[in-house]
Protein backbone atom coordinates (compact mmCIF):
# COMPACT_ATOMS: atom_id res chain seq x y z
CA UNK A 1 0.00 0.00 0.00
CA UNK A 2 1.52 3.31 -1.02
CA UNK A 3 1.78 6.33 1.24
CA UNK A 4 1.95 9.81 -0.21
CA UNK A 5 2.15 13.36 1.11
CA UNK A 6 0.46 15.77 -1.24
CA UNK A 7 1.21 19.45 -0.59
CA UNK A 8 0.98 18.87 3.17
CA UNK A 9 1.35 21.89 5.42
CA UNK A 10 1.30 21.66 9.20
CA UNK A 11 1.00 24.75 11.38
CA UNK A 12 1.83 24.66 15.06
CA UNK A 13 1.50 27.70 17.29
CA UNK A 14 1.00 29.89 14.23
CA UNK A 15 4.24 28.72 12.61
CA UNK A 16 4.44 26.63 9.44
CA UNK A 17 6.49 23.67 10.59
CA UNK A 18 5.96 21.56 7.48
CA UNK A 19 5.56 23.49 4.24
CA UNK A 20 3.84 22.07 1.21
CA UNK A 21 5.51 18.69 1.54
CA UNK A 22 4.99 16.27 -1.33
CA UNK A 23 6.69 12.91 -0.97
CA UNK A 24 5.76 9.43 -2.08
CA UNK A 25 6.57 6.14 -0.42
CA UNK A 26 5.83 3.52 -3.09
CA UNK A 27 4.29 0.27 -1.97
CA UNK A 28 6.83 -2.06 -0.38
CA UNK A 29 9.67 0.45 -0.42
CA UNK A 30 11.68 1.93 2.41
CA UNK A 31 11.92 5.71 2.30
CA UNK A 32 14.15 7.57 4.73
CA UNK A 33 13.31 11.07 5.93
CA UNK A 34 16.41 12.96 6.98
CA UNK A 35 17.18 16.53 7.96
CA UNK A 36 18.61 18.66 10.74
CA UNK A 37 17.07 18.94 14.20
CA UNK A 38 13.87 20.94 14.11
CA UNK A 39 13.43 20.59 10.35
CA UNK A 40 9.94 19.14 10.77
CA UNK A 41 10.52 15.39 10.33
CA UNK A 42 8.59 14.34 13.40
CA UNK A 43 5.84 16.82 12.64
CA UNK A 44 5.47 15.36 9.16
CA UNK A 45 5.25 11.76 10.33
CA UNK A 46 2.91 12.67 13.21
CA UNK A 47 0.40 13.58 10.52
CA UNK A 48 0.61 10.02 9.20
CA UNK A 49 -0.15 8.32 12.49
CA UNK A 50 -2.96 10.76 13.27
CA UNK A 51 -1.40 12.54 16.23
CA UNK A 52 -1.66 15.73 14.20
CA UNK A 53 -4.01 16.89 11.49
CA UNK A 54 -2.36 18.63 8.52
CA UNK A 55 -3.51 22.23 8.19
CA UNK A 56 -3.78 21.89 4.43
CA UNK A 57 -2.93 19.19 1.94
CA UNK A 58 -3.70 15.50 1.80
CA UNK A 59 -2.05 12.33 2.94
CA UNK A 60 -2.95 9.39 0.73
CA UNK A 61 -3.05 5.84 1.95
CA UNK A 62 -3.38 3.79 -1.19
CA UNK A 63 -6.17 5.65 -2.92
CA UNK A 64 -7.86 6.81 0.27
CA UNK A 65 -7.54 10.23 1.84
CA UNK A 66 -6.33 9.54 5.37
CA UNK A 67 -8.52 12.34 6.76
CA UNK A 68 -11.61 10.51 5.55
CA UNK A 69 -10.77 7.39 7.57
CA UNK A 70 -11.58 6.85 11.24
CA UNK A 71 -8.56 6.72 13.52
CA UNK A 72 -9.19 3.11 14.20
CA UNK A 73 -9.43 2.23 10.51
CA UNK A 74 -6.15 3.89 9.70
CA UNK A 75 -4.52 2.27 12.74
CA UNK A 76 -5.31 -1.11 11.18
CA UNK A 77 -3.10 -0.22 8.22
CA UNK A 78 -0.55 2.19 9.69
CA UNK A 79 1.61 1.42 12.72
CA UNK A 80 4.08 3.85 14.25
CA UNK A 81 6.98 4.22 16.58
CA UNK A 82 6.91 7.71 18.07
CA UNK A 83 9.99 9.75 18.90
CA UNK A 84 9.01 10.35 22.52
CA UNK A 85 7.60 7.51 24.53
CA UNK A 86 6.19 7.99 27.97
CA UNK A 87 5.14 4.70 29.48
CA UNK A 88 3.74 5.03 32.95
CA UNK A 89 2.33 1.71 34.02
CA UNK A 90 4.57 -1.27 34.51
CA UNK A 91 3.09 -3.58 31.89
CA UNK A 92 5.03 -6.69 30.98
CA UNK A 93 6.77 -6.79 27.62
CA UNK A 94 4.24 -9.24 26.21
CA UNK A 95 1.34 -7.08 27.39
CA UNK A 96 2.77 -4.04 25.62
CA UNK A 97 3.34 -5.99 22.42
CA UNK A 98 -0.21 -7.36 22.63
CA UNK A 99 -1.54 -3.78 22.74
CA UNK A 100 -0.52 -3.62 19.10
CA UNK A 101 -3.67 -5.64 18.48
CA UNK A 102 -5.87 -2.92 19.99
CA UNK A 103 -7.08 -1.42 16.68
CA UNK A 104 -8.25 -4.85 15.54
CA UNK A 105 -10.59 -5.28 18.49
CA UNK A 106 -13.64 -3.69 19.92
CA UNK A 107 -14.23 -4.14 23.61
CA UNK A 108 -12.26 -6.54 25.74
CA UNK A 109 -11.97 -9.76 23.75
CA UNK A 110 -8.84 -11.74 24.46
CA UNK A 111 -6.30 -12.33 21.73
CA UNK A 112 -6.83 -15.38 19.55
CA UNK A 113 -4.18 -18.06 18.95
CA UNK A 114 -3.14 -16.51 15.63
CA UNK A 115 -2.72 -13.12 17.27
CA UNK A 116 -0.64 -14.53 20.09
CA UNK A 117 1.61 -16.24 17.56
CA UNK A 118 1.87 -12.95 15.70
CA UNK A 119 2.99 -11.15 18.86
CA UNK A 120 5.51 -13.87 19.54
CA UNK A 121 6.97 -13.62 16.06
CA UNK A 122 7.22 -9.84 16.44
CA UNK A 123 9.08 -10.26 19.73
CA UNK A 124 11.46 -12.77 18.20
CA UNK A 125 12.17 -10.52 15.25
CA UNK A 126 13.15 -7.70 17.58
CA UNK A 127 15.10 -10.04 19.86
CA UNK A 128 12.93 -9.35 22.92
CA UNK A 129 11.19 -12.73 23.29
CA UNK A 130 13.45 -13.58 26.23
CA UNK A 131 12.13 -10.46 28.01
CA UNK A 132 8.46 -11.40 27.56
CA UNK A 133 7.50 -11.44 31.23
CA UNK A 134 9.71 -8.55 32.32
CA UNK A 135 8.18 -5.21 33.32
CA UNK A 136 8.80 -2.59 30.64
CA UNK A 137 9.76 0.15 33.08
CA UNK A 138 12.83 -1.76 34.21
CA UNK A 139 14.19 -2.39 30.71
CA UNK A 140 17.23 -0.64 29.29
CA UNK A 141 16.67 2.11 26.74
CA UNK A 142 17.45 -0.07 23.75
CA UNK A 143 15.43 -3.02 25.03
CA UNK A 144 12.44 -0.77 25.52
CA UNK A 145 12.82 0.70 22.05
CA UNK A 146 12.83 -2.81 20.54
CA UNK A 147 9.72 -3.74 22.52
CA UNK A 148 7.91 -0.73 21.10
CA UNK A 149 8.92 -1.64 17.57
CA UNK A 150 7.72 -5.20 18.18
CA UNK A 151 4.41 -3.70 19.29
CA UNK A 152 4.17 -1.81 16.01
CA UNK A 153 4.81 -5.04 14.06
CA UNK A 154 2.18 -6.89 16.09
CA UNK A 155 -0.27 -4.32 14.73
CA UNK A 156 0.11 -6.15 11.40
CA UNK A 157 0.35 -2.93 9.43
CA UNK A 158 0.82 -2.43 5.73
CA UNK A 159 2.53 0.87 6.34
CA UNK A 160 5.13 1.38 9.05
CA UNK A 161 6.17 4.83 10.24
CA UNK A 162 9.20 4.99 12.50
CA UNK A 163 10.60 8.12 14.12
CA UNK A 164 14.28 7.55 14.90
CA UNK A 165 13.92 3.82 15.58
CA UNK A 166 17.67 3.33 15.99
CA UNK A 167 17.77 5.58 19.08
CA UNK A 168 19.38 3.71 21.98
CA UNK A 169 20.12 0.65 19.83
CA UNK A 170 23.61 -0.88 19.71
CA UNK A 171 25.16 -1.25 16.26
CA UNK A 172 24.14 -4.89 15.87
CA UNK A 173 20.52 -4.09 16.59
CA UNK A 174 20.64 -0.95 14.42
CA UNK A 175 21.82 -2.95 11.44
CA UNK A 176 19.46 -5.81 12.31
CA UNK A 177 16.49 -3.48 12.45
CA UNK A 178 17.19 -1.85 9.12
CA UNK A 179 17.73 -5.19 7.42
CA UNK A 180 14.42 -6.29 8.90
CA UNK A 181 12.67 -3.17 7.60
CA UNK A 182 14.08 -3.82 4.14
CA UNK A 183 13.02 -7.46 4.14
CA UNK A 184 9.55 -7.20 5.69
CA UNK A 185 8.06 -6.05 2.40
CA UNK A 186 6.05 -3.33 4.14
CA UNK A 187 5.79 0.26 3.02
CA UNK A 188 8.15 2.02 5.41
CA UNK A 189 8.71 5.69 6.17
CA UNK A 190 11.60 6.05 8.59
CA UNK A 191 13.14 9.13 10.15
CA UNK A 192 16.86 8.64 10.59
CA UNK A 193 19.80 10.75 11.69
CA UNK A 194 22.44 8.22 10.72
CA UNK A 195 22.91 9.04 7.05
CA UNK A 196 25.22 6.06 6.53
CA UNK A 197 22.59 3.60 7.73
CA UNK A 198 19.97 5.47 5.73
CA UNK A 199 22.07 5.26 2.58
CA UNK A 200 22.74 1.57 3.09
CA UNK A 201 19.14 0.51 3.61
CA UNK A 202 16.66 3.00 2.17
CA UNK A 203 15.39 2.75 -1.38
CA UNK A 204 14.90 6.48 -1.45
CA UNK A 205 15.62 9.46 0.78
CA UNK A 206 13.78 12.72 1.34
CA UNK A 207 15.68 15.62 2.84
CA UNK A 208 13.79 18.18 4.91
CA UNK A 209 15.14 21.57 5.78
CA UNK A 210 13.07 24.18 7.62
CA UNK A 211 9.94 22.26 6.80
CA UNK A 212 10.58 22.03 3.06
CA UNK A 213 11.61 19.05 1.01
CA UNK A 214 14.93 20.17 -0.47
CA UNK A 215 15.98 16.92 -2.13
CA UNK A 216 14.62 13.49 -2.82
CA UNK A 217 15.74 10.45 -4.76
CA UNK A 218 17.99 7.45 -4.34
CA UNK A 219 20.72 7.75 -1.70
CA UNK A 220 23.17 8.00 -4.55
CA UNK A 221 21.40 11.01 -6.04
CA UNK A 222 20.71 12.76 -2.77
CA UNK A 223 23.77 12.34 -0.62
CA UNK A 224 26.38 14.69 -2.01
CA UNK A 225 29.04 16.66 -0.20
CA UNK A 226 27.38 19.88 -1.37
CA UNK A 227 23.96 18.91 -0.02
CA UNK A 228 25.31 17.86 3.36
CA UNK A 229 27.22 21.14 3.63
CA UNK A 230 24.22 23.20 2.62
CA UNK A 231 21.52 21.43 4.63
CA UNK A 232 23.40 20.20 7.68
CA UNK A 233 26.12 22.86 7.72
CA UNK A 234 28.96 20.43 8.18
CA UNK A 235 31.77 19.21 5.95
CA UNK A 236 32.02 15.55 5.05
CA UNK A 237 33.83 13.42 2.52
CA UNK A 238 31.69 10.93 0.66
CA UNK A 239 33.12 7.58 -0.28
CA UNK A 240 31.44 4.67 -1.96
CA UNK A 241 31.38 1.37 -0.16
CA UNK A 242 29.90 -1.52 -2.14
CA UNK A 243 28.12 1.00 -4.32
CA UNK A 244 26.55 2.89 -1.41
CA UNK A 245 27.51 6.47 -0.51
CA UNK A 246 28.96 6.67 2.99
CA UNK A 247 29.98 9.78 4.90
CA UNK A 248 33.32 10.34 6.53
CA UNK A 249 33.50 13.27 8.91
CA UNK A 250 36.06 15.92 8.22
CA UNK A 251 36.26 17.60 11.61
CA UNK A 252 38.19 20.87 11.98
CA UNK A 253 41.66 20.73 13.56
CA UNK A 254 41.82 20.32 17.33
CA UNK A 255 41.77 23.69 19.08
CA UNK A 256 39.99 25.51 16.28
CA UNK A 257 37.23 26.74 18.65
CA UNK A 258 39.69 28.57 20.85
CA UNK B 1 -6.21 -19.96 36.38
CA UNK B 2 -4.76 -17.90 39.22
CA UNK B 3 -6.78 -14.83 38.19
CA UNK B 4 -10.14 -16.63 38.34
CA UNK B 5 -9.40 -18.18 41.71
CA UNK B 6 -8.33 -14.82 43.07
CA UNK B 7 -11.53 -13.17 41.90
CA UNK B 8 -13.73 -15.97 43.25
CA UNK B 9 -11.89 -15.72 46.57
CA UNK B 10 -12.51 -12.00 46.72
CA UNK B 11 -16.20 -12.39 45.94
CA UNK B 12 -16.53 -14.89 48.79
CA UNK B 13 -14.52 -12.60 51.07
CA UNK B 14 -16.83 -9.72 50.24
CA UNK B 15 -19.99 -11.76 50.93
CA UNK B 16 -18.62 -13.08 54.23
CA UNK B 17 -17.42 -9.62 55.26
CA UNK B 18 -20.82 -8.11 54.58
CA UNK B 19 -22.59 -10.86 56.55
CA UNK B 20 -20.22 -10.61 59.53
CA UNK B 21 -20.25 -6.82 59.57
CA UNK B 22 -24.04 -6.73 59.58
CA UNK B 23 -24.05 -9.00 62.64
CA UNK B 24 -21.39 -7.10 64.58
CA UNK B 25 -21.93 -3.96 66.59
CA UNK B 26 -23.41 -2.80 69.88
CA UNK B 27 -25.90 -5.68 69.72
CA UNK B 28 -24.18 -8.72 68.23
CA UNK B 29 -26.20 -11.03 66.01
CA UNK B 30 -24.87 -14.47 65.05
CA UNK B 31 -24.03 -14.84 61.33
CA UNK B 32 -26.65 -17.59 60.95
CA UNK B 33 -29.35 -15.34 62.41
CA UNK B 34 -28.16 -12.43 60.29
CA UNK B 35 -28.49 -14.58 57.20
CA UNK B 36 -31.95 -15.72 58.29
CA UNK B 37 -33.17 -12.15 58.90
CA UNK B 38 -31.80 -10.98 55.56
CA UNK B 39 -33.47 -13.91 53.84
CA UNK B 40 -36.74 -13.15 55.60
CA UNK B 41 -36.52 -9.48 54.60
CA UNK B 42 -35.82 -10.28 50.98
CA UNK B 43 -38.37 -13.06 50.59
CA UNK B 44 -41.00 -11.60 52.92
CA UNK B 45 -40.67 -14.48 55.39
CA UNK B 46 -41.76 -14.53 59.03
CA UNK B 47 -39.80 -13.57 62.15
CA UNK B 48 -40.63 -14.60 65.73
CA UNK B 49 -42.04 -11.77 67.88
CA UNK B 50 -39.06 -11.83 70.26
CA UNK B 51 -36.65 -11.23 67.41
CA UNK B 52 -38.20 -8.09 65.99
CA UNK B 53 -35.69 -5.73 67.60
CA UNK B 54 -32.68 -7.68 66.33
CA UNK B 55 -34.34 -7.97 62.94
CA UNK B 56 -34.85 -4.24 62.76
CA UNK B 57 -31.27 -3.52 63.76
CA UNK B 58 -30.03 -5.91 61.10
CA UNK B 59 -32.36 -4.94 58.28
CA UNK B 60 -33.14 -1.28 58.85
CA UNK B 61 -29.91 0.03 60.31
CA UNK B 62 -26.94 -2.17 59.61
CA UNK B 63 -27.65 -3.81 56.26
CA UNK B 64 -28.00 -0.60 54.23
CA UNK B 65 -24.96 0.84 55.95
CA UNK B 66 -22.74 -2.16 55.27
CA UNK B 67 -23.93 -2.50 51.69
CA UNK B 68 -23.30 1.20 51.14
CA UNK B 69 -19.79 0.76 52.53
CA UNK B 70 -19.14 -2.07 50.07
CA UNK B 71 -20.53 -0.06 47.15
CA UNK B 72 -18.61 3.11 47.95
CA UNK B 73 -15.39 1.22 48.70
CA UNK B 74 -15.62 -0.55 45.36
CA UNK B 75 -16.54 2.63 43.54
CA UNK B 76 -13.70 4.65 45.03
CA UNK B 77 -11.15 1.99 44.12
CA UNK B 78 -12.38 1.76 40.52
CA UNK B 79 -12.61 5.51 40.05
CA UNK B 80 -9.11 5.81 41.53
CA UNK B 81 -7.81 3.46 38.83
CA UNK B 82 -9.57 5.47 36.14
CA UNK B 83 -8.44 8.87 37.38
CA UNK B 84 -4.83 7.71 37.67
CA UNK B 85 -5.00 6.61 34.04
CA UNK B 86 -6.84 9.78 33.02
CA UNK B 87 -4.29 12.21 34.43
CA UNK B 88 -1.36 9.80 34.13
CA UNK B 89 -0.30 10.50 37.66
CA UNK B 90 0.45 8.07 40.46
CA UNK B 91 -0.63 10.56 43.11
CA UNK B 92 -4.10 11.03 41.67
CA UNK B 93 -7.20 9.88 43.53
CA UNK B 94 -10.93 10.34 42.84
CA UNK B 95 -10.85 13.72 44.56
CA UNK B 96 -7.88 15.25 42.76
CA UNK B 97 -10.08 17.07 40.29
CA UNK B 98 -11.79 19.11 43.00
CA UNK B 99 -14.88 16.94 43.36
CA UNK B 100 -14.77 16.45 47.12
CA UNK B 101 -14.21 20.07 48.08
CA UNK B 102 -16.92 21.13 45.64
CA UNK B 103 -19.27 18.65 47.29
CA UNK B 104 -18.43 19.98 50.74
CA UNK B 105 -19.20 23.53 49.65
CA UNK B 106 -22.50 22.37 48.13
CA UNK B 107 -23.53 20.37 51.19
CA UNK B 108 -22.54 22.96 53.74
CA UNK B 109 -24.03 25.72 51.63
CA UNK B 110 -27.36 23.91 51.60
CA UNK B 111 -27.38 23.20 55.34
CA UNK B 112 -26.27 26.71 56.25
CA UNK B 113 -28.55 28.58 53.92
CA UNK B 114 -31.42 26.16 54.44
CA UNK B 115 -32.47 26.17 50.81
CA UNK B 116 -34.41 23.36 49.18
CA UNK B 117 -36.43 22.58 52.27
CA UNK B 118 -38.85 20.71 50.04
CA UNK B 119 -36.24 18.01 49.36
CA UNK B 120 -36.13 17.21 53.07
CA UNK B 121 -33.37 14.85 54.11
CA UNK B 122 -32.11 14.57 50.56
CA UNK B 123 -31.41 18.31 50.26
CA UNK B 124 -27.89 18.07 51.64
CA UNK B 125 -27.01 15.12 49.41
CA UNK B 126 -28.42 16.95 46.42
CA UNK B 127 -26.35 20.00 47.37
CA UNK B 128 -23.23 17.86 47.66
CA UNK B 129 -23.85 16.21 44.29
CA UNK B 130 -24.45 19.53 42.54
CA UNK B 131 -21.41 21.02 44.25
CA UNK B 132 -19.32 18.10 43.01
CA UNK B 133 -20.55 18.48 39.45
CA UNK B 134 -20.12 22.25 39.49
CA UNK B 135 -16.54 21.79 40.67
CA UNK B 136 -15.83 19.28 37.87
CA UNK B 137 -17.26 21.56 35.22
CA UNK B 138 -15.25 24.50 36.54
CA UNK B 139 -12.04 22.49 36.59
CA UNK B 140 -12.68 21.22 33.09
CA UNK B 141 -13.40 24.69 31.69
CA UNK B 142 -10.41 26.21 33.43
CA UNK B 143 -8.03 23.47 32.27
CA UNK B 144 -9.20 23.49 28.67
CA UNK B 145 -7.16 25.20 25.99
CA UNK B 146 -6.76 25.24 22.24
CA UNK B 147 -4.13 22.52 22.40
CA UNK B 148 -6.53 20.25 24.29
CA UNK B 149 -6.50 19.33 27.95
CA UNK B 150 -3.16 17.98 29.05
CA UNK B 151 -3.12 15.63 32.03
CA UNK B 152 -0.77 17.79 34.03
CA UNK B 153 -2.81 20.93 33.50
CA UNK B 154 -5.90 19.05 34.62
CA UNK B 155 -4.23 17.95 37.86
CA UNK B 156 -2.81 21.38 38.61
CA UNK B 157 -6.14 23.06 37.94
CA UNK B 158 -7.95 20.52 40.11
CA UNK B 159 -5.56 21.02 43.00
CA UNK B 160 -5.73 24.80 42.71
CA UNK B 161 -9.55 24.73 42.56
CA UNK B 162 -9.64 22.50 45.64
CA UNK B 163 -7.76 25.18 47.54
CA UNK B 164 -10.30 27.74 46.34
CA UNK B 165 -13.21 25.62 47.53
CA UNK B 166 -11.53 25.01 50.89
CA UNK B 167 -11.21 28.75 51.29
CA UNK B 168 -14.86 29.21 50.41
CA UNK B 169 -15.72 26.60 53.01
CA UNK B 170 -13.70 28.38 55.68
CA UNK B 171 -15.46 31.63 54.86
CA UNK B 172 -18.87 29.93 55.09
CA UNK B 173 -18.06 28.45 58.49
CA UNK B 174 -16.61 31.72 59.71
CA UNK B 175 -19.67 33.72 58.68
CA UNK B 176 -22.16 31.20 60.06
CA UNK B 177 -20.50 29.91 63.20
CA UNK B 178 -23.05 27.34 64.26
CA UNK B 179 -22.28 23.84 65.38
CA UNK B 180 -24.37 22.29 62.64
CA UNK B 181 -22.29 23.77 59.86
CA UNK B 182 -19.05 22.70 61.51
CA UNK B 183 -20.19 19.12 61.97
CA UNK B 184 -21.47 19.05 58.39
CA UNK B 185 -18.02 20.07 57.19
CA UNK B 186 -16.38 17.39 59.29
CA UNK B 187 -18.83 14.83 57.97
CA UNK B 188 -18.11 15.74 54.38
CA UNK B 189 -14.37 15.99 54.62
CA UNK B 190 -13.78 12.83 56.66
CA UNK B 191 -16.65 10.69 55.44
CA UNK B 192 -19.21 8.50 57.22
CA UNK B 193 -21.85 5.94 56.36
CA UNK B 194 -23.99 7.08 59.30
CA UNK B 195 -26.71 8.43 57.01
CA UNK B 196 -27.19 5.17 55.06
CA UNK B 197 -30.79 4.08 54.48
CA UNK B 198 -32.40 1.80 51.93
CA UNK B 199 -33.77 5.01 50.41
CA UNK B 200 -30.41 6.49 49.39
CA UNK B 201 -28.79 3.22 48.36
CA UNK B 202 -30.32 2.47 44.93
CA UNK B 203 -29.19 5.69 43.22
CA UNK B 204 -25.59 5.47 44.32
CA UNK B 205 -25.40 1.69 43.84
CA UNK B 206 -26.75 1.95 40.32
CA UNK B 207 -24.39 4.82 39.46
CA UNK B 208 -21.38 2.92 40.76
CA UNK B 209 -22.45 -0.25 38.97
CA UNK B 210 -22.89 1.52 35.64
CA UNK B 211 -19.56 3.24 36.20
CA UNK B 212 -17.87 -0.11 36.82
CA UNK B 213 -19.35 -1.71 33.73
CA UNK B 214 -18.42 1.20 31.47
CA UNK B 215 -14.90 1.42 32.86
CA UNK B 216 -14.34 -2.29 32.47
CA UNK B 217 -15.41 -2.06 28.85
CA UNK B 218 -12.80 0.66 28.40
CA UNK B 219 -9.99 -1.57 29.74
CA UNK B 220 -8.08 -1.80 26.50
CA UNK B 221 -8.28 1.91 25.64
CA UNK B 222 -7.13 2.63 29.21
CA UNK B 223 -4.15 0.34 28.67
CA UNK B 224 -3.38 2.11 25.41
CA UNK B 225 -3.68 5.54 27.04
CA UNK B 226 -0.84 4.65 29.40
CA UNK B 227 1.48 4.35 26.39
CA UNK B 228 1.13 8.10 25.90
CA UNK B 229 -1.13 10.22 23.71
CA UNK B 230 1.04 9.96 20.59
CA UNK B 231 1.23 6.18 20.63
CA UNK B 232 -2.44 6.02 21.54
CA UNK B 233 -3.23 7.98 18.37
CA UNK B 234 -1.21 5.49 16.32
CA UNK B 235 -3.28 2.68 17.89
CA UNK B 236 -6.55 4.33 16.93
CA UNK B 237 -7.41 5.77 20.34
CA UNK B 238 -8.37 9.43 20.51
CA UNK B 239 -6.72 10.31 23.82
CA UNK B 240 -8.42 13.69 24.19
CA UNK B 241 -11.86 12.24 23.52
CA UNK B 242 -11.29 9.31 25.87
CA UNK B 243 -10.07 11.71 28.55
CA UNK B 244 -13.23 13.78 28.16
CA UNK B 245 -15.47 10.74 28.55
CA UNK B 246 -13.50 9.48 31.54
CA UNK B 247 -13.71 12.90 33.11
CA UNK B 248 -17.49 12.98 32.86
CA UNK B 249 -17.86 9.40 34.05
CA UNK B 250 -15.54 9.67 37.05
CA UNK B 251 -17.07 13.02 38.08
CA UNK B 252 -20.60 11.61 38.07
CA UNK B 253 -19.69 8.47 39.99
CA UNK B 254 -17.54 10.32 42.51
CA UNK B 255 -20.23 12.97 42.93
CA UNK B 256 -22.87 10.34 43.64
CA UNK B 257 -20.64 8.67 46.23
CA UNK B 258 -19.55 11.85 47.96
CA UNK B 259 -23.16 12.97 48.19
CA UNK B 260 -24.07 10.05 50.46
CA UNK B 261 -20.85 9.29 52.30
CA UNK B 262 -18.62 12.34 52.16
CA UNK B 263 -15.07 12.22 50.87
CA UNK B 264 -13.35 9.13 52.20
CA UNK B 265 -9.70 9.54 51.42
CA UNK B 266 -6.90 7.09 50.75
CA UNK B 267 -8.90 4.13 49.37
CA UNK B 268 -9.03 5.56 45.86
CA UNK B 269 -5.33 6.40 45.98
CA UNK B 270 -3.85 3.28 47.48
CA UNK B 271 -6.08 0.36 46.50
CA UNK B 272 -5.26 0.79 42.78
CA UNK B 273 -1.54 0.68 43.53
CA UNK B 274 -1.80 -2.30 45.87
CA UNK B 275 -3.85 -4.20 43.30
CA UNK B 276 -1.43 -3.39 40.46
CA UNK B 277 1.46 -4.66 42.58
CA UNK B 278 -0.28 -8.01 42.83
CA UNK B 279 -2.08 -8.39 39.50
CA UNK B 280 0.07 -6.35 37.13
CA UNK B 281 -1.00 -3.21 35.30
CA UNK B 282 -3.59 -4.53 32.80
CA UNK B 283 -6.89 -2.72 33.39
CA UNK B 284 -8.92 -5.76 32.46
CA UNK B 285 -7.84 -7.43 35.69
CA UNK B 286 -7.29 -4.34 37.81
CA UNK B 287 -10.81 -3.09 37.18
CA UNK B 288 -12.30 -6.30 38.56
CA UNK B 289 -9.97 -6.89 41.47
CA UNK B 290 -9.70 -3.29 42.71
CA UNK B 291 -13.46 -2.79 43.31
CA UNK B 292 -13.67 -6.07 45.21
CA UNK B 293 -10.67 -5.19 47.37
CA UNK B 294 -12.02 -1.69 47.93
CA UNK B 295 -15.42 -3.11 48.93
CA UNK B 296 -13.99 -5.59 51.43
CA UNK B 297 -11.65 -2.99 52.88
CA UNK B 298 -14.38 -0.42 53.34
CA UNK B 299 -16.77 -2.84 55.05
CA UNK B 300 -14.14 -3.58 57.69
CA UNK B 301 -13.08 0.03 58.02
CA UNK B 302 -16.68 1.04 58.65
CA UNK B 303 -17.03 -1.74 61.24
CA UNK B 304 -13.97 -0.47 63.10
CA UNK B 305 -15.26 3.07 62.84
CA UNK B 306 -18.55 2.30 64.54
CA UNK B 307 -17.38 -0.28 67.11
CA UNK B 308 -13.93 0.78 68.32
CA UNK B 309 -15.07 3.66 70.54
CA UNK B 310 -18.83 3.01 70.42
CA UNK B 311 -21.22 4.72 70.71
CA UNK B 312 -19.06 7.39 69.09
CA UNK B 313 -17.85 6.93 65.54
CA UNK B 314 -14.34 7.45 64.28
CA UNK B 315 -13.94 9.28 60.96
CA UNK B 316 -13.55 6.77 58.13
CA UNK B 317 -10.76 8.72 56.45
CA UNK B 318 -8.64 8.40 59.59
CA UNK B 319 -9.04 4.61 59.72
CA UNK B 320 -8.44 4.00 56.02
CA UNK B 321 -5.17 5.88 56.38
CA UNK B 322 -4.12 4.20 59.63
CA UNK B 323 -4.76 0.73 58.19
CA UNK B 324 -3.69 1.46 54.63
CA UNK B 325 -0.39 3.25 55.14
CA UNK B 326 1.50 0.34 56.74
CA UNK B 327 0.11 -2.21 54.30
CA UNK B 328 1.01 0.01 51.37
CA UNK B 329 4.53 0.70 52.59
CA UNK B 330 5.22 -2.99 53.23
CA UNK B 331 4.01 -3.94 49.74
CA UNK B 332 5.97 -1.13 48.11
CA UNK B 333 9.14 -2.28 49.81
CA UNK B 334 8.67 -5.96 49.10
CA UNK B 335 8.08 -5.73 45.37
CA UNK B 336 9.75 -3.58 42.81
CA UNK B 337 6.80 -1.41 41.86
CA UNK B 338 7.28 1.17 39.16
CA UNK B 339 4.81 3.81 38.07
CA UNK B 340 6.12 6.36 35.60
CA UNK B 341 9.78 5.41 35.85
CA UNK B 342 12.47 4.19 38.16
N1 LIG C 1 3.63 21.77 19.53
C1 LIG C 1 4.52 22.62 18.99
N2 LIG C 1 4.32 23.94 19.07
C2 LIG C 1 5.19 24.80 18.51
N3 LIG C 1 6.28 24.44 17.85
C3 LIG C 1 6.53 23.13 17.73
C4 LIG C 1 5.67 22.16 18.28
N4 LIG C 1 6.18 20.95 18.01
C5 LIG C 1 7.30 21.16 17.33
N5 LIG C 1 7.53 22.46 17.15
C6 LIG C 1 8.66 23.07 16.42
O1 LIG C 1 8.62 22.58 15.11
C7 LIG C 1 9.90 22.39 14.61
C8 LIG C 1 10.02 21.01 14.00
O2 LIG C 1 9.87 20.06 15.04
P1 LIG C 1 10.01 18.51 14.77
O3 LIG C 1 9.83 17.82 16.06
O4 LIG C 1 9.12 18.14 13.64
O5 LIG C 1 11.53 18.43 14.31
P2 LIG C 1 12.38 17.18 13.87
O6 LIG C 1 12.79 17.39 12.48
O7 LIG C 1 11.69 15.92 14.21
O8 LIG C 1 13.65 17.36 14.81
P3 LIG C 1 14.55 16.30 15.61
O9 LIG C 1 15.56 15.80 14.66
O10 LIG C 1 15.21 17.14 16.67
O11 LIG C 1 13.66 15.26 16.15
C9 LIG C 1 10.86 22.66 15.76
O12 LIG C 1 11.41 23.93 15.59
C10 LIG C 1 9.98 22.61 16.98
O13 LIG C 1 10.46 23.50 17.94
MG1 LIG D 1 11.95 14.47 15.58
Amino acid sequence: MRLAFDEVTAVLDGREIVRRLSLEVPSGQVVGLVGPNGSGKSTAVRCVYRALRPTTGTIWLGRTDLASMSRKDSARSVAALTQHNGLDLDFTVEEVVALGRAPHHTGNQRLGARERALCHTAMERLDVAHLATRGVLSLSGGERQRVLIARALAQEPQVLVLDEPTNHLDIRHQAGLLVLLRDLGLTVLVVLHDLNLAAATCDRLGVLSEGRLVASGTPHEVLTEALVREVFGTTVTIVHHRGVPQLLHSLPERGSLR
Amino acid sequence: MAGGVRIAGLVVALAVSVLLAIGLGAATVAPADTARYLWAAVTGGEIAAGEVTSYQIVWQIRAPRVVLAAVVGGGLAAVGVAVQALVRNALADPFILGVSSGASVGAVGVSVLGVWGALGIYAVSAGAFLGALAASVLVHLAARSRAGTTPLRLVLTGVAMAFGFQALLSVLIYLVPDAEATSAVLYWTMGSFGAATWGVLPVVALTVLIGLVVLRRLSRPLDVLSLGDETAASLGVDAAGLRGRLFVLTSLVTGAMVAVSGAIGFVGLVVPHVVRIVTGAGHRRVLVVAPLVGGVLMVWVDLVSRTLVAPRELPLGAITALVGVPVFIVLLRRRAYLFGGR
